[in-house]
């Protein structure tokens, strides 16, 4: 989860990012923050993230995040 | 029959009437009767276009779905690309070559091609990721894609979205179909009163190379805002009166500060499926996964955005190509690319300036940065008018001519640069109300002394101030160009 807070603490959100639960509905995350995250995602946890996983219940939260990350295969 | 004759007014309010007096279960084919009848009366050529998309999109996604019953995750999608390339080349292909068509030999495109498609595409995606089972009845296919009030000019809507609505029974509510139809009146209202009012001086404006472009720009920009959100409330209110909700396409957009926001706000569903079904897959492809690892290695921070930037490159080109094949339309693409991408590189910059002045935190400075939005999405949104894109930067260059001659040429007489006036300031004020305190029509529901004078107002408006007759193309919405 650290690992994950920080990646999110750098796109510089102004939030605080480990209670947040808003973080597509609220438009706090545009596309672009989204990809740059998958991006880190992948480079941090070796985790690819499928189209189809780009949802609001997963972005939604760091939680909802973990919780992806940890659903999905390593590379 | 487009939605601007009196047969189309007349239609509706029969169909209203049949629509609830029958059982709930009839309603939904009545819709698809009401939107085959519509088609038709468009051309037979269209109603083939449909039925053939319908059918790709059917029959590509029972296959999908058999597939995934009968194999496992991994089997299954390694089955289904196979078909869902044919199905999406299919109609894409018959997409691109109805637009080369219409670009290159002026032949019109089908009614309403480039949204159904976009429609079917999506529903076979969504099928293909696991967010929908789709339907085994390809008549209700065949009406989610055949829709009739979405079908000139979208929204573009998803199948998981619509369909419960489309074939679920509805009572008649009174209030769902008087606010839906006031909505329509007001779209009729933007649409005849305004936008085709204005649209004969865009052309004069246009065709003079010494006005320059600033004026062409702000007044276009009037006329397309009032003639596709006007398109949007037509259908989005005529919708409503059937009991069904249509997503929103425009948030208000010329309160946007910046271009990123302002496609939030501008063709919401268009930008919702290029994110959606274009920018996302691209930026999370192993092409471009790959690309990212080795641009961090050489460029450090710069390079974990360039594959962002070149995902967001390849989503305007498909956004300027949906629009049209001409080179303008690449083009404006690469403009709105251009000035996303600057902006995004420049955001430390923006939010150390913001941190450091406290005034920009004033309305005045907001409403400066909204202003500045406006006048540079005119600016870019211009170039649809021109096909041979040298001619706009010309026109960019040029200083303009706005002697009294060229205010004359415009073709607007007294009365109508005062309905003009009074019209843009009443959208204007609607948009501010909307803003912020929500739905007018809501708060004006337990007030039906002011609702009725308001609606007989504006109806009368409609009535006596609306463009008709020799010389106006009233029938036509710029979007259903597209």
């Amino acid at each position: 989860m650290d690992k994950l807070l920080e990646i999110l603490r750098s796109l510089n959100l102004d939030i605080d990012v480990e209670t947040e639960t808003g973080l597509i509905d609220k438009g706090i995350l545009d596309s672009f923050d989204v990809v740059t995250l998958v991006a880190e995602i992948d480079r941090v946890f070796g985790v690819a993230v499928p189209p189809e996983e780009l949802t609001a219940e997963n972005f939604n939260s760091a939680q909802g995040l973990e919780a992806l990350i940890r659903r999905l295969p390593s590379n | 029959m487009g939605f601007v004759s009196y047969s189309f007014v007349l239609s509706v309010g029969i169909l209203l009437v049949v629509y609830y007096r029958i059982s709930g279960k009839w309603q939904w084919p009545i819709l698809l009767t009401a939107s085959i009848a519509f088609v038709t009366a468009e051309s037979g050529n269209t109603l083939a276009y449909l039925g053939g998309a319908a059918l790709c999109a059917w029959s590509g996604g029972r296959w999908l779905r058999r597939n995934q019953t009968r194999f496992d995750r991994t089997t299954a999608r390694r089955k289904n690309k196979v078909v869902l390339l044919l199905c999406l080349g299919t109609m894409l292909s018959v997409l691109c070559v109805c637009k080369v068509r219409f670009s290159f030999r002026n032949i019109l495109l089908p009614l309403g091609i480039s949204y159904y498609t976009f429609q079917a595409v999506g529903y076979l995606l969504d099928i293909h990721r696991g967010r929908e089972t789709g339907t085994s009845n390809p008549l209700k296919l065949f009406l989610f894609l055949s829709y009739f009030p979405q079908l000139v000019q979208g929204p573009i809507s998803r199948y998981s979205q619509l369909a419960p609505q489309l074939f679920a029974a509805h009572s008649y509510d009174p209030k769902q179909v008087s606010m839906g139809l006031q909505r329509l009146l007001w779209g009729y209202f933007k649409k005849l009163v305004i936008a085709d009012r204005i649209a004969p001086a865009v052309s004069a404006l246009r065709g003079n190379a010494d006005a320059g472009i600033w004026l062409l720009s702000l007044l276009y920009g009037v006329q397309i805002y009032a003639d596709f959100t006007g398109g949007m409330d037509i259908a989005i209110g005529l919708s409503q009166a059937f009991g069904i909700r249509l997503p929103e396409n425009f948030l208000h957009p010329f309160g946007s500060k910046n271009v990123a926001e302002y496609w939030r706000r501008w063709h919401v569903t268009l930008g919702q499926w290029m994110r959606d079904y274009v920018f996302y897959p691209v930026s999370v492809s192993a092409p471009l996964r790959a690309l990212n690892q080795q641009a961090r290695k050489k460029l450090g921070p710069l390079g974990k955005r360039i594959p962002v930037y070149l995902a967001s490159a390849v989503t305007w080109l498909c956004t300027g190509i949906w629009h049209g094949i001409t080179p303008n339309f690449l083009v404006w693409g690469m403009m709105n690319w251009g000035v996303i991408t600057i902006s995004q590189e420049l955001t430390p910059l923006y939010q150390r300036f913001h941190r450091r002045f406290s005034w920009t935190k004033q309305p005045w400075y907001g409403a400066w940065e909204a202003a500045r939005t406006f006048c540079l999405m005119n600016l870019i949104r211009a170039v649809d008018l021109f096909p041979n894109v040298g001619t706009y930067f010309r026109r960019l260059g040029t200083i303009p001519d706005l002697s009294t001659a060229v205010w004359k040429a415009l073709g607007l007489s007294g009365t109508d640069v005062g309905i003009l006036l009074a019209g843009i300031g009443l959208m204007t004020c609607v948009s501010i109300v909307q803003t912020k305190a929500g739905s007018l029509r809501e708060l004006m529901w337990d007030r039906p002394i002011l609702r009725y004078s308001l609606t007989f107002a504006l109806f009368l408006c409609v009535l006596l101030m609306g463009v008709y007759g020799v010389g106006y193309d009233q029938g036509n919405f710029i979007y259903n160009q597209f």
